[in-house]
C-alpha cells in the first residue's frame, strides 16, 4: 500500500522526457516536478521507521505467545 | 536574538531536540536527567504561553522555515507560497496550550510512577518526541508537514502503549494501534496527493484560497476526514482506543486524550479552513454531528459494561469526543448561515473548543487517578478492588471531582462547556441535545460503578501493606483537580480570553488565508 501511494505521488510530478531535478549543473531541459519527489523520499523513510517498529512488536508478540495465529484464543486481535 | 520572533519552531524543535539528547545526557546520572527533561518541557511551555499571549492579542503569527525573515512569508512571482511555513491563530495556541500543560502535568506525575531502570530513558525519549508531534502538528501551516508530525505521533505514541512490554495485551494493544495509523497516514498521504496534483501547492492558506472543489478534492476531503476520525478514535473507528488507553501506562493514557485532540484540530482545520467554502458543507457537518452522536452513544453503552477501569474511562473518552463533534459540527452546519452563526452556531463552537480543554483535564484526572489506584493496588479488575476509600481517601475525592465534572455537574468546568453545547443544540436540534444530556447522565452510572465498586465496600486485608503515593503524583492530580474547580467557578475568564478568540478564528476563514497570502 505505501508503494503504491509513493508510485501515485511520483506519476504526479512526472513529465515526459524530463530530466532529474537537480539545480546545479543540469542541462536546461524539462525537469520532473521536485516537490513530489521529496514527499516520495520522505514517505519512504517513514514507512521504513513503521515497517520496523510493526516488525518488532510482531517478534515480541512472538516472544510472549510463542505463535501469531490469532486462532490461537489466547491473542485478542 | 527575538525570542518571540522565533518561538514557534522553537517550541518544536526544543521538545525534538531535548527527547533526542536525553540518553546521552541520562549517562551523567539520573537527576540530571530528570532536571534535564523538566527544564526542556518548562522551556516549552513556557514559549507556548508567551506565544498564547502574543496571537491572542496581536493576531495570527507567521513562521517561514530557512527565511531571511521568518515573520513573513516568500511568495513566487505568480504569489504561490514557498518553503514550510507555519502558521499559528488562535485555536492552534490553545490547543497547543492545553497539549503541553497537560504533557507537563502527565510528566510530574510519571517521575515517580514510571520504575527506574534504563527503561526510563526510553520513556523520556519518547515522551518528548511526543509533546514535539503535538506541537508541530497545531503549528504547521502545510499539509505535508502535517503529514510528517502525524507520523511522528503515531510512531511515539504506539511505542508508549507498548512500554510494558512484558505484557502480550500491551503489544497487541501498540500492534493494533500502530497499523490503524498507518493505514490512516497512507490515506492522508494520498488525499495531499490528489490535492497536489491538481493546485502544485501545498500551503493550507493558500490552497482554501484557489480550490475549486472537484470531484476529487471530493475524495480528499473524505479521506482526510476519515483518517483523522480514525485518529481521534470517533465511533466506528474506536476500536483502537479502549485497548491503547486502557494497556499504556496511566499518564501515557493522559498524554494519547491530548494527542487525539491535535488530530480532532486537524479535522476540524481541514473542514473549516480548508474546505470551509465548500458549497454542500451542511452535509459535512451533519455528517460529523452523526458521527459525534453515534460516538457518544456507543462509546458509553461500552463503559458502562466493562470491568477493567482503565477501558472504561477510555470508553468514556470516546463519547466526550462526540461531544466536541457535535458543538463544532453544529457551528459547521450554520457557517453559511450568518444570523444562524451568530445567534447559537457560535456559542456551540465555543462550548465544543471549551470541551476539549475541559475533557483533557477531566480526563487526564481520571487515568491519573486510576493509575494510583493500579500503582497501589496491582491489579485493574474493578471486582477485585474493595473498601479502598479508607486506604486513599485523597485519591477518592480526586477521583469525585473528575467524575461529576465529566457527567457536568456543576460547579466544575464540564458543566460549564456541556451547558453552552446544550443550549446551542438545542436550538439547533432538540433532539440533538436530548441525547447529550441522556448520554451524560449515563456517564455518571458508568463512573457510580467505580465509585461503589473500588471505594466502597468492605476493606480488604491485603491493602494493609499497599505502597505510599509519591508526592509528585499527588501533586499533579492536585493541579488538575484545581483546574477543573478553577475553570468550573470562572469560565467567563477563560471564554473570553481563550475560547471566545479560538472561535472566531476557526470561523473566519478569510483572515486564515490572509495571513499567508
Amino acid at each position: 500500500m505505501g508503494s503504491s501511494v509513493n508510485l501515485f505521488l511520483i506519476s504526479l510530478g512526472y513529465r515526459s522526457g524530463g530530466v532529474a531535478p537537480i539545480f546545479t549543473n543540469a542541462p536546461k531541459l524539462k525537469m520532473v516536478l521536485p516537490t513530489p519527489q521529496a514527499l516520495t523520499l520522505t514517505n519512504i523513510v517513514i514507512d521504513l521507521a513503521i515497517v520496523a517498529f510493526m516488525l518488532s512488536l510482531v517478534i515480541l508478540i512472538y516472544k510472549r505467545y510463542g505463535s501469531l495465529d490469532v486462532r490461537d484464543g489466547r491473542l485478542k486481535g | 536574538m527575538n525570542l518571540l520572533l522565533h518561538s514557534p519552531i522553537l517550541a518544536i524543535a526544543i521538545p525534538l531536540l531535548c527527547g533526542l539528547a536525553t540518553p546521552l545526557i541520562s549517562k551523567f546520572g539520573k537527576n540530571v536527567r530528570d532536571l534535564w527533561v523538566t527544564l526542556g518541557l518548562l522551556f516549552t511551555e513556557f514559549l507556548v504561553l508567551i506565544l498564547t499571549y502574543d496571537v491572542i492579542s496581536n493576531g495570527i503569527r507567521i513562521y517561514t522555515l530557512g527565511a531571511k525573515f521568518p515573520a513573513e512569508v516568500v511568495l513566487t512571482a505568480n504569489f504561490v507560497p514557498i518553503r514550510i511555513i507555519l502558521e499559528l491563530d488562535a485555536f492552534s495556541v490553545v490547543m497547543a496550550l492545553t497539549s503541553v500543560s497537560i504533557s507537563l502535568i502527565a510528566f510530574i506525575y510519571s517521575l515517580k510512577f514510571i520504575k527506574e531502570g534504563t527503561a526510563k530513558i526510553r520513556y523520556y525519549t519518547l515522551f518528548l518526541l511526543l509533546v514535539a508531534a503535538m506541537v508541530g502538528l497545531v503549528f504547521t501551516g502545510d499539509l505535508f508537514s502535517m503529514f510528517v508530525f502525524l507520523e511522528l505521533l503515531s510512531i511515539s505514541s504506539a511505542a508508549l502503549v507498548a512500554f510494558y512490554f512484558h505484557k502480550g495485551e500491551s503489544l497487541e494493544a501498540a500492534f493494533k494501534y500502530i497499523v490503524f495509523s498507518a493505514v490512516g497516514a497512507l490515506m492522508v498521504l494520498l488525499a495531499i496527493g490528489l490535492i497536489y496534483g491538481q493546485y502544485g501547492m501545498l500551503n493550507i492558506a493558500a490552497l482554501a484560497n484557489v480550490l475549486k472543489f472537484s470531484f476529487s478534492d471530493k475524495v480528499a476531503l473524505v479521506l482526510l476526514i476519515v483518517a483523522f476520525a480514525m485518529k481521534c478514535g470517533i465511533v466506528p473507528l474506536h476500536m483502537w482506543v479502549s485497548d491503547a488507553y486502557g494497556e499504556a501506562p496511566a499518564p501515557i493514557s493522559a498524554v494519547l486524550v491530548v494527542a487525539s485532540q491535535a488530530s480532532l484540530y486537524v479535522l476540524f482545520r481541514i473542514s473549516f479552513t480548508l474546505f470551509g467554502g465548500l458549497p454542500t458543507i451542511g452535509i459535512v457537518a451533519w455528517f460529523i454531528i452523526i458521527l459525534g452522536i453515534l460516538s457518544m452513544v456507543i462509546g458509553v453503552s461500552m463503559a458502562i459494561i466493562q470491568n477493567d477501569i482503565k477501558r472504561l474511562i477510555a470508553y468514556n473518552a470516546v463519547s466526550q469526543v462526540g461531544y466536541m463533534l457535535l458543538g463544532l459540527g453544529v457551528g459547521l452546519a450554520v457557517i453559511k448561515n450568518v444570523t444562524a452563526l451568530n445567534s447559537f452556531g457560535l456559542v456551540a463552537m465555543e462550548g465544543g473548543i471549551f470541551h476539549i480543554i475541559n475533557d483533557a483535564i477531566i480526563m487526564s484526572l481520571l487515568f491519573l487517578t486510576a493509575g494510583v489506584i493500579i500503582y497501589k493496588t496491582g491489579t485493574k479488575k474493578m471486582d477485585e478492588m474493595s473498601g479502598l476509600a479508607y486506604e486513599m481517601p485523597f485519591t477518592m475525592v480526586l477521583f469525585l471531582i473528575g467524575a461529576l465534572a465529566l457527567a457536568g455537574l456543576p460547579p466544575f468546568n464540564g458543566f460549564v462547556s456541556k451547558l453552552l453545547i446544550y443550549e446551542s443544540t438545542f436550538r439547533f436540534n432538540p433532539l440533538l441535545a436530548i441525547i447529550a444530556i441522556l448520554v451524560s447522565i449515563l456517564t455518571l452510572a458508568s463512573f457510580v460503578k467505580i465509585f461503589y465498586s473500588a471505594f466502597t465496600g468492605p476493606r480488604l486485608r491485603e491493602y494493609n501493606k499497599v505502597r505510599d503515593t509519591p508526592k509528585t503524583m499527588l501533586v499533579a492530580m492536585l493541579i488538575l483537580a484545581l483546574l477543573t474547580l478553577l475553570f468550573g467557578l470562572f469560565p467567563n475568564m477563560v471564554i473570553d480570553n481563550l475560547i471566545s478568540p479560538a472561535a472566531h478564528a476557526l470561523i473566519n476563514q478569510l483572515k486564515y488565508v490572509g495571513g499567508v497570502l
